[in-house]
Formats: structure tokens, C-alpha cells, sequence
């Protein structure tokens, strides 16, 4: 037996077992038979899937893994955590169970991804050591066979293993235990031969003298970039994300990534993007070749200008989108879009910037304030039951006389959403005290029923 | 004998102008359709392709809701997209809808930090595809809004730096000289009365408190309707238009 699902696990069948033995524990079972190259296939396929969402440097780590070079790529997911967490769902979307983890090296997360017991782990940087010491030796990458003589001996942890002199060990193992270990620990390099789709469109330089320097690189980024933009319109692409791998001295690559909304085969617009990214690269010791690949393209036909004659066109921001995007990530670059809920913080969704736009706005005359609070804040109130607004209030300490108020606005929450919004009602009122100052404040509860809320009062927004 | 001076007057003001560069490049400006108000702008109006300021009094200094909103109706009279950059996100869009700026037009930037905020501001206004672009800031340096004018005025874009900050203790930083071209502080006064209970349109205190090539002065206004304008109102109750709204100041 190869390989086990949950269910085969639970009726006891374990990996390593002959098949006869587990057909004789379990009647009736269903074996299929191991297919290593469809395996392979489908790891490939993953790895290119990975390729195109989250980082330029990914490549299949047979028999069940992917290493994922995320430096540089992680603030477009929204940092380290999110990523992981968020690349672990997806998997589970598409059923296939994950484990993931993030760590300084790909020996230490190749471990911690393993064998942590926890769906995703981010080590922070520098504490790869700490977080191996307590891990199996099995989770180094070693041969079987080592792993079964270092059993012998009485090696069970990796911390164990690490504090001993490495003479007498690489003269009985060979220099496999030691390389590993300095992999895991980062002290050894491990480069990542990433994985490259077959119709890439792909250009690269070789420079017969290392290069350094910023400027010297962003003459070269237009360079490629120029060659990539016409190898895209001889195949009627444009790019939607733009990979530039540098290969150092030292066998190392760094690489930077770009995305755009929308296609792009501009080639002023893909270097100006690619350009403001130089700063985060460390040529080290100097780079010899640069590739640079349209990791994502799209069809993108030639369209025709509008006249100027018929109606002044509004400029496109698309390019304004795209820097912005790159630069802060696309999470935060968002356009405020209408949603049918009563509710005031679900009445407004994210949208992506450049999501197609439609004139529809929020319906209702009830003035709305500018600035609302993250969540509703309890107030101290006096206020005459069941429908008058507070005669005065305290909020952060400060008591203010209720001069003028408008109100209720009674809202109902959305009982389709959860149980105990079935009959829960806020009143809102707009109110303002002796300074001049608005607020908007609301009661849970209608002022009569207590099965329609708590009757506290809470301030939720501030108006102008 | 005034008359002279008048003209000499026009003649330095052209040759100060001529000095501050844009040379031959006609100012555009946006006005606010009030003439009291117009009148003390140089220009009559609010000038594009310049980096304005707008920052709350009192308690507004903090929560920034007016100055929000009187950003938001002047970015609602311009063409174009706006770029709406914030460090920490509490709009509340419905409310920007109400003074005329659709949720469409708008693009919201949530920059990490200050820093990030001023770059995208700059980025923004470089572009010149945009209407406006307004940005949340609390420390605004001279060199900051340096950058942040010269880039306005290379596109036409205007560009609003809406001044707010975290505790009231550090308001004091609005004193601090920047290069923008008019610094406005917006504070909330009662609202109109009615003749029944309830609060009718909200009024505020609009005080101009720098004004490149202008005068300092105050005006009290009704906050914008649904198409982003403000309003002068009459503190007569029979109705006769106040005639000269804007109180002078010593300039500050």
C-alpha cells in the first residue's frame, strides 16, 4: 500500500502494508493501482496553478509537495498568514488536503509543513532553528535508510542530531546528513528551479560581465520588456502578470512580480511597473542572466480610439490602478459598491477598483453620516421610553445635552442571516448637542418588546 | 489717485505670478458658485492643480467628519475619477453618495502608513487622469506638501490634504507652514432651525485661513447638498440675504 485516504486510515489500514493484508482486515476493499506518473502530472499541474496566483518561483517537490519561493510575493496576498491560510481553503475547496508552511528555508518549512501538525505554520525569520529542534529526524529529507540507523543509535530528534560533532557522523553516513542539516538550518543554499509553463512567453538575457547596479537594471527590464511586448502582440496576448527572475552570481535568484487589471502589451507602462519594484532586489554579488515571463496572459485585441469628436473619452486609470496596486497590494486599492441590506455596516461592499462600474448609489433620504465606527459604542443615555430620543448622553466620557433629534429610523436586522437577528430592531437618531455636534446613535430593541433587543443604546457614527 | 494703485497692484501681483512659475499657463479654478466666497479666491474659485487643505475644529480635528465631507463636495464638482487615499479605512460611503460623490467615482487607496499615503497621494496627482485625489494625512512637512503641489501643478489635478489626526493634543501641528495653496478649517455650529423638532441641514463654520495671493476670512455656510454645493444662509428670519457674509480677520 502507497498511499491511504482518512476512511482507510480510520478502518486501520497504514501505509506499507501488502495489499493482501489489507484486503483480508477490510472485506470488500477498493485498490486501485498507483499510477506515479499521473502523480507526478497532477503535482505539475498544481505547481502551475501556484505559479500563476502566488509567487514567480514555484516548482513541484515530488512525491506530494510544492516549494514556493513567497518572498516579495506575500504583501500582494495580504502578508504571510493570510496567504497561507488562504492557499490552504482553496486547496480544501477543490478537495485536495493541504498542509502548509513558512519558513526561512525550504528544508525547515518542508519540515514544519510535515510534520508540526498544524494545517498552516509561519515561522517567523531566525527562529527556524527553535522551531526544528523538537521535530522527528524523519522530517530532514534523509534516505530511509539513514533515518532507520540514526534510529539505532537513539537519534529520535533533530535537535539531538544537531549537537552532535559532525565528523564522526558524516564518516558513518556520508555527507548527506550534514548537507541536510545546514539546508534546514538555512546555513546552506538551496536554490529553486522554478517550474515554467510549455507556451510561456518568456525572453531572456545573458550578461557577460555580472550586473549591479539599479540603473543598469532598469535598462535592461525595458530592453526585455520591449522584446516580451513583441512576442505578445505576434500571439494577440496581453499580460495580467509579469515575472522578472534574476539569476545572481552566487546560484541564487530573487524575483519580482507585477500584476495588472486588465491586459496589458504596453510596453512603457509593464517597465514603468517593473521598474518600481528594483529597489526591493539585492543583486548580492551580481546578476548574470534576467528572464522575464508573462506568467499570466490574457487574449487582448487592438481596439479602436473614440473620437474625440463625438465625446471627450474619460481618461483611463487603469495604469494609475495598477502602479497603485503593486505597490500597496491589491487588497487595498477598492471601490465602495451599493448592497440591498438595511443593515448600515452591510450596506457597503468591496469591490475591486476597476470592476465595471453602474450609476446605482444607495437608496433613501436619511442623512447618513461620514465617518462610521468600526463598532457601535455603548453610550450612557436618559431617555423616555418607548420612541424619544435621549435627553442627554455620555460617549468617551464626555456628557452632552441632546439639543435637537431626528428619529427613530427603525431598521430590522436580517433574520435570514443568524438566529438571533430574527426579531432584533435598532432605532436610529440622528441627534445634536449644544455645540453643534452630530451624532448618529441607536437602541437595540424597539423601546417595548425586549425580545427585540438588549434597549442599550450604542453611538455608531459621527456626522458633519 | 486710487487708480494707480490699483494697476500697479495688477502689475506686481502678474510679475509675482510670473515669478512662481506656471508661466503662461492660464490657472484654472473650480468655484464654489458663492459669490462671497469666490470673491476672496484669486481666480474665483478654488485653484486646480494645486494642493488644498482642509482640517476640522474642535472635536472635528480628530474625527474629520466635516472636513470629509466638504472634501467630498468639492471632489464631487470636479471630472473624472477620485482617488481617496486613507491610512486607516471609517468612511462611510453612503454618506459621500449624499453629497454627490457615487460610489462609482471613487477609489479608495488604504496605504499602511503615512509615508506609503503620501507617495500614492503624489503618484495620484501625477497622473493627471484624475479629478481629484484627497488624502487623510496628520503630519503634512513642508517638503511633503512641496512634492505634492509641484505634482498638481504639472497635471491640473486638484489635489485636497484632509488633515486629521489621532489625539486632539497634536492639532497644534496645523500651525506648522506647508505649500499648499489655501488652508481651510471646518467647524460644525448648530444646524438650521426649523419650525418643528428635529435637525434640519447642518451648518458649518468655514474658515479660510490661508490663502495664497488672497485674505484670510470666515464664512458660515449650510453643508452640501446632493450635488456636492455648499450654501451661504440668512441669519434673518424674514429672509433678506445677509450682504457681507465674509467677516475680515487679521490674516494668521
Amino acid at each position: 500500500m502507497l498511499a491511504a485516504d482518512l476512511a482507510a486510515l480510520r478502518a486501520g489500514l497504514r501505509v506499507g502494508m501488502p495489499a493482501t493484508k489489507a484486503q483480508a482486515l477490510v472485506p470488500g476493499l477498493i485498490v486501485q493501482d498507483a499510477d506515479p506518473y499521473a502523480d507526478a502530472e497532477g503535482l505539475e499541474r498544481l505547481a502551475l496553478w501556484a505559479l500563476q496566483r502566488i509567487s514567480p518561483i514555484v516548482a513541484a517537490d515530488p512525491p506530494d509537495g510544492l516549494v514556493i519561493d513567497s518572498t516579495g510575493a506575500d504583501h500582494l496576498h495580504g502578508g504571510e498568514v493570510t496567504m497561507l491560510t488562504s492557499m490552504v481553503q482553496r486547496f480544501a475547496a477543490s478537495g485536495v488536503e493541504a498542509r502548509a508552511a513558512i519558513a526561512d528555508s525550504w528544508g525547515a518549512a518542508h519540515a514544519c509543513a510535515r510534520f508540526a501538525g498544524r494545517p498552516a505554520v509561519v515561522i517567523p525569520p531566525g527562529e527556524s532553528e527553535a522551531a526544528l529542534r523538537d521535530l522527528p529526524i524523519a522530517a530532514l529529507r534523509l534516505d530511509p535508510g539513514i533515518v532507520a540507523d540514526l534510529h539505532t543509535l537513539g537519534f529520535e530528534r533533530i535537535g539531538e542530531l544537531a549537537s552532535q560533532p559532525r565528523a564522526p557522523l558524516a564518516l558513518r553516513f556520508g555527507p548527506q546528513v550534514g548537507r541536510r542539516l545546514d539546508q534546514a538550518m538555512g546555513i546552506m543554499a538551496e536554490p529553486i528551479d522554478p517550474i515554467r509553463a510549455p507556451d510561456l512567453v518568456e525572453v531572456r538575457r545573458a550578461f557577460p560581465e555580472p550586473i549591479g547596479a539599479a540603473e543598469t537594471i532598469a535598462r535592461y527590464t525595458t530592453k526585455l520588456v520591449t522584446a516580451l511586448c513583441e512576442e505578445l502582440e505576434a500571439r494577440g496576448l496581453g499580460a495580467k502578470r509579469l515575472d522578472l527572475l534574476f539569476h545572481r552570481v552566487d546560484n541564487t535568484r530573487q524575483a519580482i512580480r507585477v500584476g495588472t487589471a486588465l491586459p496589458v502589451r504596453d510596453a512603457r507602462r509593464l517597465s514603468r511597473l517593473l521598474c518600481d519594484q528594483i529597489e526591493k532586489v539585492d543583486p548580492g554579488f551580481g546578476i548574470e542572466v534576467m528572464t522575464l515571463a508573462a506568467t499570466l496572459a490574457e487574449p487582448l485585441a487592438a481596439k479602436q480610439a473614440i473620437s474625440s469628436l463625438v465625446e471627450e473619452p474619460e481618461a483611463d486609470v487603469s495604469d494609475l490602478v495598477d502602479t497603485l496596486a503593486n505597490r500597496v497590494g491589491e487588497h487595498s486599492l477598492y471601490r465602495f459598491a451599493p448592497v440591498a441590506s438595511d443593515v448600515p455596516e452591510r450596506s457597503v461592499a468591496r469591490v475591486p477598483a476597476l470592476a465595471p462600474e453602474d450609476e446605482s448609489t444607495w437608496h433613501g433620504d436619511w442623512p447618513r453620516p461620514p465617518r462610521l465606527l468600526p463598532r457601535p459604542e455603548p453610550i450612557e443615555t436618559m431617555a423616555l421610553l418607548p420612541d424619544h430620543p435621549p435627553v442627554w448622553f455620555t460617549w468617551r466620557g464626555i456628557r452632552r445635552r441632546v439639543r435637537r433629534a431626528d428619529g427613530p429610523e427603525r431598521l430590522f436586522e436580517e433574520w435570514w442571516k443568524r438566529d438571533d437577528e430574527l426579531s432584533a430592531v435598532r432605532d436610529y437618531f440622528r441627534v445634536e448637542d449644544d455645540g453643534g455636534e452630530r451624532f448618529w446613535i441607536f437602541r437595540a430593541g424597539d423601546g417595548e418588546d425586549p425580545e427585540t433587543g438588549s434597549h442599550r443604546w450604542y453611538l455608531h457614527g459621527i456626522f458633519g | 489717485m486710487p487708480k494707480p494703485v490699483v494697476s500697479s497692484i495688477a502689475e506686481l501681483r502678474e510679475r509675482i505670478q510670473r515669478l512662481e512659475g506656471g508661466a503662461g499657463r492660464a490657472r484654472k479654478v473650480l468655484p464654489f458658485g458663492l459669490p462671497q466666497i469666490d470673491r476672496r479666491l484669486p481666480g474665483g474659485g478654488l485653484a486646480l492643480g494645486c494642493l488644498h487643505e482642509v482640517a476640522g475644529g474642535g472635536n472635528g480635528a480628530v474625527d474629520g467628519a466635516a472636513a470629509a465631507l466638504f472634501a467630498a463636495g468639492v471632489a464631487a464638482r470636479t471630472r473624472g475619477k477620485v482617488l481617496w487615499c486613507v491610512t486607516r479605512q471609517d468612511l462611510f460611503a453612503p454618506a459621500l453618495a449624499q453629497a454627490g460623490l457615487l460610489p462609482g467615482r471613487v477609489i479608495f487607496v488604504e496605504a499602511g502608513d503615512e509615508k506609503a499615503l503620501l507617495a500614492c497621494m503624489e503618484e495620484g496627482l501625477r497622473h493627471g487622469g484624475l479629478g481629484a485625489v484627497v488624502g487623510e494625512v496628520a503630519r503634512l512637512s513642508m517638503t511633503a506638501s512641496r512634492r505634492l503641489q509641484l505634482a498638481a501643478e504639472g497635471s491640473g489635478t486638484i489635489g485636497i490634504a484632509v488633515r486629521r489626526w489621532r489625539r486632539a493634543t497634536e492639532v497644534a501641528d496645523f500651525g506648522q507652514p506647508t505649500a499648499s495653496v489655501t488652508r481651510w478649517r471646518v467647524s460644525v455650529l448648530p444646524s438650521e432651525p426649523l419650525p418643528v423638532p428635529g435637525v434640519g441641514r447642518p451648518r458649518w463654520l468655514l474658515e479660510l485661513i490661508r490663502c495664497r495671493a488672497g485674505e484670510s476670512a470666515d464664512f458660515e455656510v449650510e453643508s452640501c447638498d446632493a450635488q456636492g454645493r455648499i450654501a451661504l444662509f440668512s441669519e434673518m428670519a424674514g429672509g433678506s440675504p445677509q450682504t457681507e457674509s465674509g467677516r475680515r480677520r487679521a490674516s494668521s
